[in-house]
């Protein structure tokens, strides 16, 4: 039971982790119908960008957190507007190589910059408690409370806000939001900012849970967190969650029961059968757009 | 009519998709408080001028509207300067509710209680939209999806509507209830340019009108005068 419990906490932290990269894919996709490959990378960029805070401007948890959101939301805009942009009305491939070229470039880029993995320094003073015979780390406990909350807010604004009101409508179809009075551009901005900016962030509490970062950190995790949204139903924010906190589950449980090296072999089978009965992933609707 | 009296022109407009040229050099006005007719077969080119006018198409000669040139302004721009489209097809969002659906076309709008003004105004044009508020547009029947396209219109609060089609895919009492709302809109100020299919009931309704074949204008006048004509009569008006 105790044993159970306890895994339980390791999914939901590693859950929410998929979680909330998995949404910067699935708004993505939502409102441009593209992968953006390059959003794991982003994601070894927010543990970097945490990690230089950390050392060299040496900000407390918070002021690191909002930085490192910030930093990466305007490197994900930045990406956007010069590789993205440009190829909107070229054929999807197109987009996609590029997609994985910027993907590419951030992580020789880091490399080029630390050939060597780095340790993220601990910002919080980790404190653990004992509940029965449960361990539960202060660490643990602000990377799930924080991940719900940011998920959350995300979930306010695409359901209740005019900004997300003005997403949802792109992603039925973009050609007719214009004529709404609605600036396009500056929405896909702004979906870029956020799905990256949460990126980024799970970036920050990867690095902190696992402090060890290198440059290619972001692949695997990357991959997980873009099969999360499939599961889920790539489009669809809430999918993503879920789709999320399944992968962590699946693969804490796995792990728990087989040899660890079995982990990623059985999850992604597991998650295979799950698209041949739902193709469109849990939350995704067969025929996206259009009457 | 006076240069001065021209809310919207366009002239010598061009459109052309690939190689395909859909527009050539199509000129025509609008006056502020008028109804007028764009009437062509399937292709002439009717949505492709809306569209140039909204600024959602690449186009090669002028529009202004109010004195200003559109070509240099954006897409979203020019539903603030006052000109909203209902696009072919209603455009409605279906994973959208009726009430989003009217409230996204506020967007660039700060005057609160006017909104208010305008989204009662809708419900008493269209009570059947009040009835279904809290609906996705996509459940909407075709009939009350186009009340839901112009009601949207309304709530931009442009002083020009472009319709594009607004009779297709509806049975005839609804036809004949869409232009009813068409004139009734007009009446209460806005200027509208009908491009229809249905040439007897725009020309009906409208003061002028311009006859499109393929992409260039072959006849205007009044709405009086082209149902007089014999050959808007042969080819739009059934003999
Ligand atoms: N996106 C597009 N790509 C290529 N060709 C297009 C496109 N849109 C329109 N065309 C072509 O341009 C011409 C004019 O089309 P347009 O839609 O403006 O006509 P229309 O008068 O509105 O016709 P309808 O009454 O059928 O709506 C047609 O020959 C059409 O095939
Ligand atoms: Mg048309």
């Amino acid at each position: 039971m105790t044993y159970i419990l306890q895994q339980i906490l390791n999914a939901l932290q590693l859950g929410s982790i998929y979680a909330l990269i998995a949404l910067g894919y699935t708004m993505v996709y939502g409102i441009l119908t593209m992968i953006n490959f390059a959003h794991g990378d982003l994601f070894m960029v927010g543990a970097f960008f945490c990690f230089l805070i950390a050392v060299y401007l040496q900000l407390p948890f918070l002021p690191t957190l909002m930085l490192t959101m910030f930093g990466v939301a305007c490197l994900g805009v930045l990406i956007e507007r010069m590789a993205y942009k440009p190829l909107r009305a070229a054929p999807r491939v197109s987009a996609i190589i590029t997609a994985l070229g910027v993907g590419l470039f951030l992580e020789n880029f880091t490399l080029a910059l630390s050939p060597y993995p780095k340790n993220i320094p601990p910002l919080l003073a980790d404190k653990t408690w004992m509940i029965g015979s449960v361990t539960i780390s202060s660490l643990q406990i602000i990377i799930i409370a924080l991940s719900v909350s940011l998920m959350l807010i995300l979930d306010f604004i695409v359901q209740r806000t005019k900004a997300g009101m003005a997403m949802r409508a792109i992603s039925w179809d973009k050609t007719i939001v214009p004529l709404m009075g609605v600036p396009v551009n500056k929405i896909i901005s702004l979906t870029f900012a956020i799905g990256t900016g949460l990126g980024g962030a799970a970036g920050m509490m990867y690095g902190l849970a696992y402090p060890v970062i290198d440059p290619y950190m972001g692949i695997m995790v990357g991959w997980k967190a873009f099969i999360s949204a499939v599961v889920g139903g790539i489009g669809n924010v809430r999918g993503a969650m879920i789709g999320g906190f399944i992968l962590g589950t699946v693969e804490i449980l796995v792990a728990a029961f087989f040899p660890s090296t079995y982990r990623d072999f059985v999850a992604f089978t597991l998650l295979l059968i799950l698209l041949i009965f739902r193709p469109y992933g849990i939350l995704g609707r067969p025929s996206p757009q259009k009457v | 009519m006076s240069a001065k009296e021209k809310l919207l022109s366009v002239s010598n407009l061009n459109v052309a998709y690939g190689n395909i040229n859909a527009v050539h050099g199509v000129s025509f006005d609008v006056a502020a408080g008028e109804i007028v007719a764009l009437i062509g077969a399937n292709g002439a080119g009717k949505s492709s001028i809306l569209r140039s006018i909204s600024g959602i198409i690449p186009y090669s000669g002028s529009i202004s509207y109010k004195g200003k040139d559109l070509k240099q302004t954006a897409a979203d721009f020019i539903v603030a300067l006052g000109i909203a489209q209902v696009p072919e097809g209603r455009g409605i969002f279906g994973n959208l509710t009726v009430m989003e659906n009217l409230k996204l076309a506020t967007w660039h709008r700060q005057d609160k209680e006017n909104i208010a003004r305008d989204f009662d105004r809708v419900f008493t044009l269209f009570p059947r939209l009040a009835e279904r508020k809290h609906q996705l547009g996509g459940m909407l029947s075709g009939g009350e999806q186009q009340m839901l396209a112009v009601g949207r219109a309304l709530m931009s609060d442009a002083d020009t509507l472009l319709l594009d089609e607004p009779s297709m895919g509806l049975s005839p009492v609804l036809v004949r209830e869409i232009f009813r709302i068409i004139a009734e809109i007009n009446k209460a100020g806005k200027t509208i340019l009908l491009v229809e299919q249905n040439a007897n009931m725009s020309l009906h309704i409208a003061q002028r009108g311009y006859v499109l074949e393929t992409g260039r204008i072959v006849l205007s006048g009044t709405g009086q005068e082209l149902m007089g004509n014999p050959r808007v009569k042969e080819a739009y008006l059934g003999g």
